[in-house]
């Protein structure tokens, strides 16, 4: 049995209805007891449309939203029942990659400030003096496919697909066993989404990395997911092997997200 | 990484050296903006050398020069002189430096106390943000000269007490700028990005906030320079603030009130000037705004 790197437990988050001049709107339940568990080192995927509680799910897991029950563990540490010293520290070892990576980086802050901000905030954990703090910075960069030329340019100065390099290597800085990848590649167009998804399972392989994959793209899930879980109006439908689920969806929502995946025919070269 | 998107990258990337002349270009294609940025220099060089520079120096110090008294514009006075036979072109010019500093210490202190409430309000919302909010709102119902003038009245004349009154009635505009700008860019998620890295209330607040909305304050404090120096010139004018003989064109203009119309060339000089200090930060102003902050354009 490998170690569990990420539980979560029976999780509900109700968001209460707004009252108003015109009466009370409904309250909204964005995730119905949701239990799934992450293996240390493997990828999960989570699909879902959009509206089906993934990215209130995200927020709970890094704690920027409470659940309303439930619990959510990583490495066996509740996140519910941490001091908020504590909780900083679980901060350097959960990291996110956010899907847009034009909103995700401050516009205001160079490279160099963005990829060593985390050797800042967790310098207590990591000690670093600021001559660490700038090599570490270049072999962030270098980690992720760029050079220390770009340590000093903005954020606007780069493409889509670098930015996210960058944003990867933010999320890298404080060195991170679990990544959540909120559909990292969906504000790429497919020719980067595809360098974008090689760098990641290379990242995997050489830091030993777990993945929480967040994605409404089931050609990419199944590309780099080894487990993978659907979920739909917030309550989980489906949990599985990636081959299994793909190969023989048990629910009727799983046959129809893969009835409609568009199918790609190779033409044979004969 | 492929070469070509390094290429394209170096290709397009843009020091920022580059994005401040391009910045500057779009500024001067603007006459008005220029106009307005050559008026500006030229009130912050009076404010500077205008004391240095005034044809009487004995005048701007309180000499006075009886035989000479309202002596009509010529070349020896190309404005006149006053009640005491003073020079007021050599007045105005000293008056420069009193009257900018005054009008810029209140848009300082007024930008820095209004920012701070601001963004903590529109930072920690709720109750914090109801109470800070609520004051503001008090503030803004007393009219700003009145407030100045109790202030002033209260914590006796001079020029320190003047600015500290004004700014006291001024900062409630920026706080509702920048509680607004704030709440906006709080919720970008490069803040979430960094509540998630863990960094401070402290760090988010001035690292990822703060730095995201110093454009909108830069310009309101550039187009609010005119109408404080306006105010300072209007406490002078009623008798509260600078005293003479320290030359401020609210009081020159106050006293040559009681000369009006025969000695017009009294009023006129520190009317004029005052037009064109107001004028001007307000056509640099704009320019400003149409620059850093396009959003606003007209």
């Amino acid at each position: 049995m490998t170690e569990i790197m990420l539980e979560i437990d029976n999780v509900s988050k109700i968001y209460p209805g707004r009252r108003g001049i015109f009466g009370t709107s409904a309250e909204v339940h964005a995730l119905k007891n949701v239990s799934l568990s992450v293996r240390k080192g493997e990828s999960f995927g989570l699909v879902g449309e959009s509206g089906s509680g993934k990215t209130t799910l995200t927020r709970s897991i890094l704690h920027l939203e409470t659940p309303t029950s439930g619990s959510i563990r990583v490495q066996g540490q509740d996140l519910g029942k941490l001091s908020d010293a504590e909780l900083r520290r679980l901060r350097s070892r959960v990291q996110i990659v956010f899907q847009d990576p034009y909103a995700s980086l401050n516009p205001r802050m160079s490279v160099y400030d963005i990829v060593t901000e985390p050797l800042v905030i967790h310098h207590e954990t990591l000690g670093l003096t600021n001559r660490q703090r700038s090599d570490r910075a270049a072999e962030l960069l270098s980690l992720v496919g760029m050079g220390p030329q770009h340590l000093h340019r903005y954020p606007h100065e780069f493409s889509g697909g670098q930015r996210q390099r960058i944003c990867i290597a933010r999320a890298l800085a404080s060195g991170p066993e679990l990544l959540l990848l909120d559909e990292p590649t969906s504000a790429l167009d497919v020719s980067v989404q595809a360098q974008v998804l090689n760098l990641l399972c290379e990242l995997q392989d050489r830091l030993g990395l777990t993945y929480f994959f967040i994605s409404h793209d089931l050609a990419v899930v199944r590309y780099l997911c080894d487990r993978v879980a659907l979920i739909n109006r917030g309550e989980l439908v489906e949990q599985g092997d990636c081959a299994e689920i793909f190969d023989a969806p048990k629910s009727e929502y799983a046959r129809m997200l893969i009835g409609a995946m568009p199918e790609v025919k190779v033409p044979e070269t004969a | 990484m492929s070469t070509t998107e390094h290429n394209i990258a170096d290709d397009f990337a843009t020091p920022r050296r580059d994005r401040l002349r391009r910045a500057f270009f779009r500024f001067s294609q603007s006459k008005l903006s220029m106009l307005g940025a050559v008026m500006v220099a030229a009130v912050i060089f009076f404010t500077v050398f205008g004391t240095v520079l005034a044809p009487y120096p004995e005048h701007v110090a309180g000499g006075v020069d009886t035989a000479s008294r309202f002596m009509p514009p010529s070349v020896a006075h190309p404005f006149g002189t006053n009640e005491l036979g003073q020079d007021v072109l050599s007045l105005v010019m000293a008056g420069t430096t009193v009257s900018v500093l005054a009008g810029f210490g209140v848009v300082l202190i007024g930008s820095v106390i209004g920012t701070l409430v601001g963004a903590v309000a529109g930072f920690a919302r709720g109750w914090i943000d109801e109470v800070l909010m609520r004051l503001t709102d008090l503030t803004l119902t007393i009219p700003g000269l009145i407030l100045a003038m109790a202030i002033a009245a209260a914590l006796g004349s001079g020029f320190g007490n003047m600015v500290i009154a004004i700014a006291l009635s001024w900062w409630p505009g920026y706080a509702r700028l920048v509680r607004g700008e704030v709440l906006a860019a709080r919720e970008e998620v490069y803040v979430t990005a960094a509540r998630a890295l863990g960094a401070t209330p402290k760090r988010i607040l001035f690292r990822h906030i703060l730095p995201n909305v110093v454009s909108p304050i830069i310009v309101k404090m550039s187009l609010d320079m005119g109408f404080a120096i306006l105010t300072v010139a209007g406490l002078g004018f009623i008798g509260i603030g600078v005293r003479p003989p320290t030359p401020e064109w609210g009081t020159l203009l106050s006293v040559s009130r009681s000369y009006m119309p025969d000695y017009w060339w009294t009023a006129m000089a520190p009317g004029l000037a005052m037009f064109l200090a107001v004028f001007g930060f307000n056509l640099l102003g704009d320019g400003l705004r149409d620059v850093l902050d396009p959003k606003a354009r007209r």
